[in-house]
């Protein structure tokens, strides 16, 4: 069960204030999508959840507890880009946070338990569709297979969270369809929260169970840097994990 | 008729125009020194082919009459000796404080501002301070290359290290990992063709060190020999020991480059 909550929540950047009192609830296993326009704090409260950038006031709690300073594996994260790691291929890609976690020392696992994670990353890959790629560096694959080998790499650490920043923007709108039936399958398949930040609103209802709208309530136009955005609407959508399930 | 920059030679004529300024140097040369030598037969400038071709022969295969010993391979062997030695050091000291300066805010900040001006030091300056305090011996010479070319390899590697994305720093530490796995899984991998390729940037000045330092304080070495036999003006030593000094260096780095492609194909071609 992992529960989100912010309250009373700012961020400024010196003068500049991006989020301001900012107050939510996310429940167990929502999808959350996350839209408005750009510069409206929606990559800075992610980075905040992600741990790389600290609330300037209020609170940001999971599961009760104030959130670690920095990334951890609870929160996995997908990025537009350059989330893989290029000297890996794309089955060393993939059981790279089994070895983190299984190996502390040299970040490698041996005999079994390196057999018992290939064994889970095979399994993986055929659900992502890239079995036959195991042996590929990322440069060799399409914009598409590297965002699901990204979010796989993720979702095998299970983490309670996993993070996406425009995961489909920069690609061909053709194989989004894949992709949204990609995430939802392991979605549903790992009980996770996601938090998705996109700039497509037809994306955002047709996969969220939630929508957040992030905007600026207020504006002084001599000093735009004064104000900053907050959630302006925060919609649940209902009758959308049934509709999943089938 | 089309630009210039879309005028490119095939695969024949880019090898023929590679050649052309070596057949054209050799070319000169040759027109040059049977002149010389038609106008003076002792000419020493510029010494006919078959006079370099015998001091090749004396210097390569024949033992010297003083020493017993062959003069080119004692040379190339001590010369090698150190400029390895040195390059093993730099590439060890190189990465590990390149790497470190890169990945740790603190040590960057502790170390950067300092390693930078340390780079800024000619090298040469402190020559004599290295033989007052570490003698005339090996230690002095393999010195001078590790202290001119490790500064500009710490420097190029914490850059380098600096340049990987952020995202994928942060992917890896949500993927569970420490600073040290972080280090040993993803950014020393990475490092490796980066270090390939700031070794053989520093190699001509790793040379430049080596015959500087052997021309001032040695008693064997292919610096020490061109800088010796300078006295007799024998240009047939010294141009073969700088064809042969080229063909080390250019040997050297297309082994590097060849290991770059070989052991780093995901990488890319290097430059």
């Amino acid at each position: 069960m992992t529960q989100v909550t912010v309250k009373r929540m700012w961020k400024n950047f010196g003068s500049q204030v991006v989020l301001e009192n900012v107050n939510l609830h996310i429940g167990d296993h929502e999808f959350v999508t996350i839209v408005g326009a750009s510069g409206c704090g929606k990559t800075t409260f992610l980075k905040i959840l992600l741990g790389i950038e600290t609330p300037s006031k209020g609170e940001f709690l999971i599961d009760g507890d104030p959130l670690a300073g920095e990334p951890g594996p609870d929160r996995g994260i997908v990025f537009q880009r350059y989330s893989l790691f290029p000297h890996l291929t794309v089955m060393q890609n993939l059981l790279l946070g089994l070895e983190f976690q299984g190996s502390p020392l040299l970040g490698r696992l041996f005999g079994a338990r390196r057999r018992r994670a290939l064994e889970r990353a095979r399994d993986l890959l055929e659900a992502i569709g890239l079995q036959d790629a195991a042996g590929k560096y990322p440069a060799q694959l399409s914009g598409g297979m590297q965002q699901r080998l990204s979010i796989a790499q993720s979702v095998i650490c299970e983490p309670k969270i996993l993070l996406l920043d425009e995961p489909f923007g920069a690609l061909d709108p053709g194989i989004t369809a894949d992709m949204h039936a990609l995430i939802l399958k392991l979605w549903n398949m790992n009980k996770m929260t996601i938090f998705m930040v996109t700039h497509d609103l037809q994306e955002s209802f047709e996969l969220g169970t939630r929508v957040l709208v992030f905007d600026k309530v207020r504006i002084d136009p001599q000093a735009p840097e004064a104000f900053g955005a907050t959630v302006t609407y925060n919609i649940p959508l209902k009758g959308h994990r049934s509709a999943v399930g089938e | 008729m089309r630009r210039l920059i879309n005028l490119s030679p095939n695969r024949a004529g880019a090898l023929t125009l590679s050649v052309l300024p070596f057949v054209l140097v050799v070319a000169a040369y040759l027109f040059y020194s049977s002149a010389r030598n038609a106008a003076n037969p002792g000419d020493k400038l510029l010494p006919l082919p078959a006079t370099i071709a015998a001091t090749i022969h004396q210097y390569a295969f024949e033992e010297d009459e003083r020493s017993g010993e062959v003069l080119l391979w004692k040379d190339t062997a001590s010369s090698l000796e150190r400029l390895l030695a040195a390059l093993a050091v730099s590439a060890v000291v190189g990465l590990s404080l390149g790497l470190a300066i890169g990945v740790l805010p603190y040590l960057r900040a502790t170390l950067a501002p300092f390693v930078a001006a340390l780079s800024l030091i000619p090298p040469l300056a402190i020559l004599p301070i290295l033989f007052i305090v570490v003698g005339l011996g090996e230690a002095a010479k393999v010195t001078l290359i590790i202290i001119g070319v490790t500064p500009v390899i710490v420097r190029d590697l914490a850059f380098r290290t600096a340049e990987l994305p952020g995202e994928q720093l942060i992917k890896a530490q949500t993927l569970g990992a420490s600073s040290w796995q972080l280090i040993l899984r993803v950014v020393l991998p990475q490092l490796w063709p980066r270090l390939i390729d700031a070794m053989r940037m520093s190699l001509g000045s790793a040379w430049l060190f080596l015959i500087a330092a052997e021309a001032i304080a040695s008693t064997e070495g292919l610096g020490y020999r061109i800088f010796l036999v300078r006295r007799y003006l024998a240009m047939d030593v010294i141009l073969p020991y700088v064809a042969w000094i080229t063909l080390l260096a250019f040997t050297m780095d297309w082994l590097l480059r060849l290991l770059r492609a070989k052991a780093f194909g995901w990488a890319g071609p290097g430059a």
